[in-house]
C-alpha cells in the first residue's frame, strides 16, 4: 500500500472507530442508573 | 384535561401507558440495527471510492458531525418529547402539521414494499451460495434465470422463486411486529446485531487475506485531494450520511418515543452515528479487499472493475468472486447472511413507523396493527416486485422515493420546527435536561440553516437532472418513469392527504409535554423559552 493510503486508513480507523469507542465509553460511564445512584 | 385522567384507548395518546424499550442499550441496538442496512454494505464503499477515495473521509466526517448527528438528535428530541409516531408528534406540534407525519409514514411504507424484496433475493442467494448455483455468468443468472426480468412495463408475471421467500419473510416480520417493542423488535436486535458484527468481521478478516486484497484497500484509501474542491463530492458525502442514518422519515422519531424519560439522548445519538459509520468503514475494508482479489484474478486494475455498488455488487460481482475463491460457499453464506441480518433489522424499523401510526390514529391494538401493516405492505410488495418487472419498478421507485420523497420530508421537517412552530429552543432544552452532554446553540443553527440549505441543493440538483436528462433513459422509457417515479410520488401525496383527513380514534390531543416530562425538564424548558 502507498504511504498516503496507509495514513488515510489509519485516520479513518482512529476517527470513526475511535469516535465510537469514546462515545460508548462516555455513555457507559454516564448511564441513567449511575446518574440516579449519585443524585 | 390532564393526561393522568384521560381515557387512553390503545396505547396511543399515550404518554404513560406507552410501550418502552427495556433499557437504553436495547434502544441503541435497535437504532443501530435500523441505521445499518443494505446501503452500508453496498453503497458506501462505492460512493467513497468514486468520490476521492481516502480524501472522501473528510467531507464524510464533516457531514456526520454537521448534519447526520444533528438531524438524528432532532428526530430523537421530537419522539422523546412528544411521545408518539410521526403523525402524532407533528399533530402535537400543531394540528395543521399532521400531514408531514403521514408523509413520513407513507414514504416508509413504499420503501418497505421493495426493501423486503431485496431481502428475499438475499435469502435465496444465501442458499445459492452453498452450491454456487449461479454458474459462470452471474449477471445472466441474476437478471435472466433468477429475476426473469422482462422489458419495463405494467404487465408482469409472478416469479415463484421470489414470491414464496417473500411470503415467508412477511410472516416472520409480522410475528416480530406483533410481539411488540421489547418482546419483538428489541429481542431481535439484541440477537441479530452482535451476530452481524461477528459474522461480518469474519468476512472482512477472510477478505483481507485474499491475494490482491492490499491492492483493493490501496485503491479504496488512496486520497484524491483534488476531489475536495468538487462540490459534487461534498453533496455525495452529505447524501451518504443522510440516507444511511435512517433519519427524517419517522424511524428514529418513532423509536425514540419508546425511550424511558430518563434517557441520555446526546451520547446515545453519538453512539448510533459513529456505530453506523464504523460499520460503513468496515464494509469498505471487506468490499474493496474482495474487489482487489477479483482484479487480481482477472489481471486488471481495481479501477477497471465495474459493478462495484448497489444490487449488482451484491448479486452479480460478489457471486463471481465467491466462485473464484477457495472456500467460496462459506464466504458466500456469510456475506448473504450479513445482508439478510442488516436488512431485516432495518425492515422491522420501517414497519414500526407504519404500525405505530396505525395504532395511534385508528385505536387498533398492536397485533391487529402488525397484521394490517405486514398484510398491506406484503400484498403490494408481492404484487409489484416479485414479478418479471420487479427489478425495473424497484429501481425507479427507489430513486424517486429516496432522493425526492425523503429529502422533501427532511426539508419540511427542519423548516417547520425551525421557523413555523419555532420549537428548536424547547427541543434543545429538552435534550440538554435529559443528557449528560449538552448541545449548544450551534445545533439550532445547523438544523435551521445548514441542513435545509444542503438538502435543498441536493433536491434541486436531483429534480433538475431528472427533468432535463430523465432517469436512465437507456433502460427506461419516459412513460415508465412517469408511472413508477413521478406517479409514485403523486400517489404518496394523495395517500398522505387521505390518511390525514381520516378521523382520530384516540385522544391524540390530550397530551402536554409539560405534564408528561419531569418537572425539571418542563420548567427548565419554560424558563429558557421565556428567557
Amino acid at each position: 500500500m502507498t504511504t498516503t493510503a496507509l495514513v488515510m486508513m489509519g485516520v479513518s480507523i482512529v476517527t470513526v472507530w475511535g469516535g465510537l469507542a469514546v462515545s460508548v465509553a462516555y455513555l457507559v460511564s454516564h448511564s441513567p442508573s449511575r446518574r440516579s445512584a449519585t443524585t | 384535561m390532564s393526561i393522568k385522567n384521560s381515557p387512553v384507548r390503545g396505547d396511543a395518546s399515550a404518554g404513560r401507558g406507552r410501550e418502552q424499550w427495556t433499557g437504553q442499550y436495547g434502544f441503541i441496538l435497535a437504532a443501530i440495527g435500523s441505521a445499518v442496512g443494505l446501503g452500508n454494505i453496498w453503497r458506501f464503499p462505492g460512493v467513497a471510492y468514486s468520490n476521492g477515495g481516502g480524501a472522501f473521509l473528510i467531507p464524510y466526517l464533516v457531514a456526520l458531525l454537521t448534519a447526520g448527528i444533528p438531524i438524528l438528535l432532532l428526530d430523537y428530541s421530537l419522539g422523546h418529547r412528544f411521545r408518539g409516531s410521526a403523525p402524532t408528534v407533528f399533530r402535537r406540534l400543531g394540528k395543521g402539521f399532521e400531514a408531514l407525519g403521514w408523509l413520513q409514514v407513507v414514504i416508509s411504507f413504499v420503501i418497505t414494499t421493495y426493501y423486503a424484496v431485496i431481502l428475499a433475493w438475499a435469502v435465496r442467494y444465501l442458499f445459492f451460495s452453498v452450491t454456487e448455483a449461479w454458474g459462470d455468468d452471474t449477471r445472466a443468472f441474476f437478471v435472466g434465470e433468477f429475476l426473469q426480468v422482462d422489458a419495463p412495463g405494467i404487465n408482469a408475471e409472478i416469479v415463484p422463486g421470489i414470491f414464496w421467500p417473500l411470503i415467508g419473510l412477511w410472516v416472520v416480520a409480522g410475528i416480530i411486529m406483533a410481539l411488540g417493542i421489547s418482546g419483538g423488535l428489541e429481542r431481535v436486535n439484541k440477537v441479530f446485531m452482535p451476530l452481524l458484527i461477528v459474522i461480518f468481521l469474519t468476512l472482512v478478516i477472510r477478505a483481507l487475506f485474499l491475494p490482491g486484497a492490499v491492492d483493493g484497500l490501496n485503491a479504496f484509501f488512496t486520497p484524491n485531494w483534488q476531489a475536495l474542491a468538487d462540490p459534487q463530492v461534498w453533496i455525495a458525502a452529505y447524501s451518504q450520511i443522510f440516507f444511511s442514518l435512517s433519519v427524517a422519515f419517522g424511524i428514529m422519531l418513532t423509536y425514540s418515543s419508546y425511550l424511558r424519560r430518563r434517557s441520555n439522548l446526546v451520547p446515545t445519538a453519538l453512539v448510533t452515528g459513529f456505530a453506523n459509520s464504523s460499520f460503513e468503514i468496515l464494509a469498505g475494508f471487506g468490499v474493496f479487499a474482495t474487489l482487489g482479489f477479483l482484479a487480481f484474478q482477472q489481471n486488471v486494475g481495481v479501477g477497471e472493475l465495474t459493478g462495484i455498488t448497489g444490487p449488482i455488487l451484491s448479486f452479480v460481482t460478489f457471486p463471481a468472486v465467491i466462485s473464484m475463491m477457495p472456500g467460496g460457499p462459506v464466504f458466500g453464506v456469510i456475506f448473504f447472511a450479513s445482508l439478510v441480518i442488516a436488512g431485516f433489522t432495518s425492515l422491522i424499523s420501517l414497519l414500526q413507523v407504519i404500525s405505530a401510526a396505525l395504532q395511534e390514529k385508528f385505536g387498533v391494538n398492536r397485533r391487529l396493527s402488525a397484521g394490517i401493516t405486514c398484510g398491506l405492505t406484503g400484498v403490494l410488495s408481492v404484487g409489484l416486485y416479485s414479478t418479471t418487472n420487479g427489478l425495473n419498478a424497484l429501481d425507479v421507485v427507489d430513486k424517486f422515493i429516496n432522493e425526492i420523497g425523503i429529502v422533501v420530508s427532511a426539508i419540511l421537517m427542519t423548516l417547520l420546527v425551525s421557523y413555523v412552530v419555532k420549537k428548536l429552543p424547547e427541543l434543545r432544552a429538552h435534550v440538554n435536561y435529559y443528557s449528560t452532554l449538552s448541545i449548544g446553540a450551534w445545533w439550532q443553527a445547523v438544523i435551521a440553516i445548514l441542513v435545509p440549505v444542503v438538502l435543498s441543493v441536493i433536491l434541486v440538483a436531483t429534480i433538475y437532472s431528472l427533468i432535463t436528462e430523465g432517469y436512465d433513459p437507456k433502460s427506461y422509457s419516459t412513460s415508465f418513469v412517469y408511472q413508477f417515479g413521478w406517479g409514485m410520488l403523486m400517489l404518496v401525496a394523495i395517500t398522505t392527504f387521505i390518511l390525514t383527513a381520516a378521523p382520530w380514534k384516540t385522544n391524540v390531543d390530550d397530551f402536554d409535554p409539560v405534564d408528561f416530562h419531569e418537572d425539571g425538564a418542563s420548567s427548565g424548558v419554560t424558563t429558557k423559552q421565556g428567557a
